[in-house]
């Protein structure tokens, strides 16, 4: 549990957001063209980052707006919070 | 077994009062070299150790555990043994391990508690008595036992439910397994230990793997806190962690790790005599035999390896058990937890070999893998010892994420994820 700064409203608590899982991981420009192997890739495969992880989050109670967060899985410390198509403002 | 216990091992001990019970297992420091490797020291890695050495004749065996052995989901879960799933290669799977458990605690020589207690799942609306009702069917075209129950047989059976029609979710019926039930989890843990021991299984605690060294498209061995080890077949059973141990070989698996909560009430005298899970309230509940109420909430919907879990789940599956079972408004809870599973795109676990070889990852039980213990550890050692999978396991193969062959038990597996 824990808050988070959605770009759009300020700080709400966490249990108004959805979680959208693994930020940055682009869809193919050509789907027609994809292997099984790409499209598991694409579809299924995770980093899964025990530590700082890029991922998207959605103010699911509140704007219902997208946007990204880096946040360490490890300890649930949010380091930064972006909106979506900007550049990370960490590596 | 050298120190087998029985009533006359328990007598003799009694004359020295207690103060002289031999180690159950030994503490040994990492050979330089083994045969085949285990990473991970709960239930399902102590089992795998055990088949491998019991059943396929591998002795020079370790498993390695960054912490206590146990320590992890082992110790964190709801102990709750059932195989009443919907699909056929679940039901093959889950209840492989059912059949198992029944005769656990002979095998081992130790006492795991199995307490075939029944459990139940509820329907609280037309839905769920039609999926419900259909899971019975398949359940007993798969040879598993199985009953519908409507409400007024749910309320004979489980008294304490409020079964009134007026509730936010009333009890419109509910299906019994009756074999299943619960087990002592540490129990299972020490058991396996003890007896992978006795057959020279190196158990080696407090050794983290820090990584995997390969030779090409084979591993070499694994580099760990207590120094390098040597080996050609590494099985990783690290649940919440598999993915930590998979990117070390930068290999991608389907797996989200959430944290998954449970909590202990103050222990109580008997009050509910079987197991009693709620999918669309998301709620479960049995009694340990130390008197306490062991109830299950649901996970996080967020990738977390923080071992804590969001307040806002526990009080979701407070409100639903307190509605079920006013009688629990004034009990106090003792104790929370969380615990960090590995959840698969299709809620199916992951029994496989990989494509670097000499690998093998047992993973993505999810919410429901202390319940395939014997099974998950039988099956994972025929297929690290075959380098194939035995016939149970093979849909569970790690690209069925490719072929699209998933066993979707979201929802079909009678509890949400």
């Amino acid at each position: 549990m824990f808050l988070i700064n959605c770009p759009y409203c300020g700080e709400r608590d966490q249990s108004e957001f959805s979680a959208g899982g693994e930020a940055h991981i682009v869809r193919p420009k050509q789907p027609t063209e994809l292997s099984d192997d790409e499209w598991a890739e694409f579809l299924f495969m995770r980093k899964n980052i025990k530590g700082i992880q890029f991922e998207r989050w959605n103010h699911a109670h509140g704007c219902r707006k997208w946007f990204n967060v880096i946040r360490d899985t490890s300890n649930d410390k949010i380091h930064a919070v972006y909106k979506m198509g900007e550049e990370p403002p960490i590596k | 077994m050298k120190n087998k216990y029985s009533i006359f091992s328990l007598i003799k001990n009694a004359f020295s009062y207690h103060e002289n019970w031999q180690r159950a297992w030994r503490d040994p420091v990492p050979k330089k070299e083994y045969e085949a490797i285990i990473i991970g020291g709960g239930g399902h890695g102590l089992a795998t150790a055990f088949y491998l050495a019991k059943k396929h004749n591998m002795k020079n065996i370790a498993v390695v555990e960054k912490g206590w052995i146990g320590g992890g989901n082992t110790g964190r879960n709801t102990t709750i043994i059932r195989s009443n799933y919907l699909w056929d290669a679940s039901a093959g799977l889950y209840d492989h391990a059912l059949k198992i458990w029944e005769g656990l605690s002979q095998e081992l020589n130790y006492n795991v508690m199995f307490s075939q207690r029944g459990v139940m799942n509820l329907a609280h609306n037309l839905q769920d008595v039609r999926d419900l009702k259909r899971r019975t069917h398949a359940n007993r075209l798969n040879g598993i036992d199985a009953v519908w129950l409507n409400t007024e047989e749910v309320k004979k059976f489980c008294p304490i439910i409020n079964t009134s029609p007026d509730i936010r979710y009333p009890v419109l019926g509910g299906t019994l397994q009756r074999r299943a039930g619960t087990a002592r989890h540490d129990a299972v843990a020490w058991g396996y230990a003890r007896a992978a021991d006795a057959m020279g299984v190196d158990i080696i605690q407090n050794c983290e793997v820090k990584g995997i060294k390969r030779n090409g498209d084979s591993v070499e061995g694994i580099e760990t806190t207590k120094g390098f080890i040597k080996t050609k077949k590494i099985g990783v059973v690290a649940a919440g962690h598999s993915s930590v141990i998979a990117n070390m070989v930068d290999l991608k698996l389907p797996l989200e790790s959430k944290p998954l909560q449970a909590l202990v009430s103050e222990p109580v005298k008997p009050i509910i005599d079987t197991v009693v899970m709620s999918n669309a309230v998301h709620a479960y509940v049995s009694q340990s035999d130390k008197g306490e109420l062991v109830i299950g909430a649901g996970t996080d919907a967020y990738i977390s390896y923080t071992q804590r879990g969001s307040h806002d789940v526990v009080e979701g599956t407070l409100k639903a058990i307190l509605e079920l079972y006013p009688i629990f408004s004034r009990m106090k809870m003792l104790r929370q937890w969380g615990g960090i599973v590995d959840i698969c795109p299709d809620a199916s676990p992951i029994i496989s070999k990989t494509h670097i070889k000499g690998l093998y990852f047992n993973c993505g039980w999810g919410t429901g893998g202390f319940k395939a213990t014997p099974g998950s550890g039988d099956l994972f050692a025929h297929t690290i010892a075959n380098n194939e999978p035995h016939k149970l396991n093979a849909d569970f193969n790690i690209n069925r994420f490719v072929s699209g062959d998933l066993v979707d038990e979201h929802g079909a597996a009678a509890v949400a994820h």
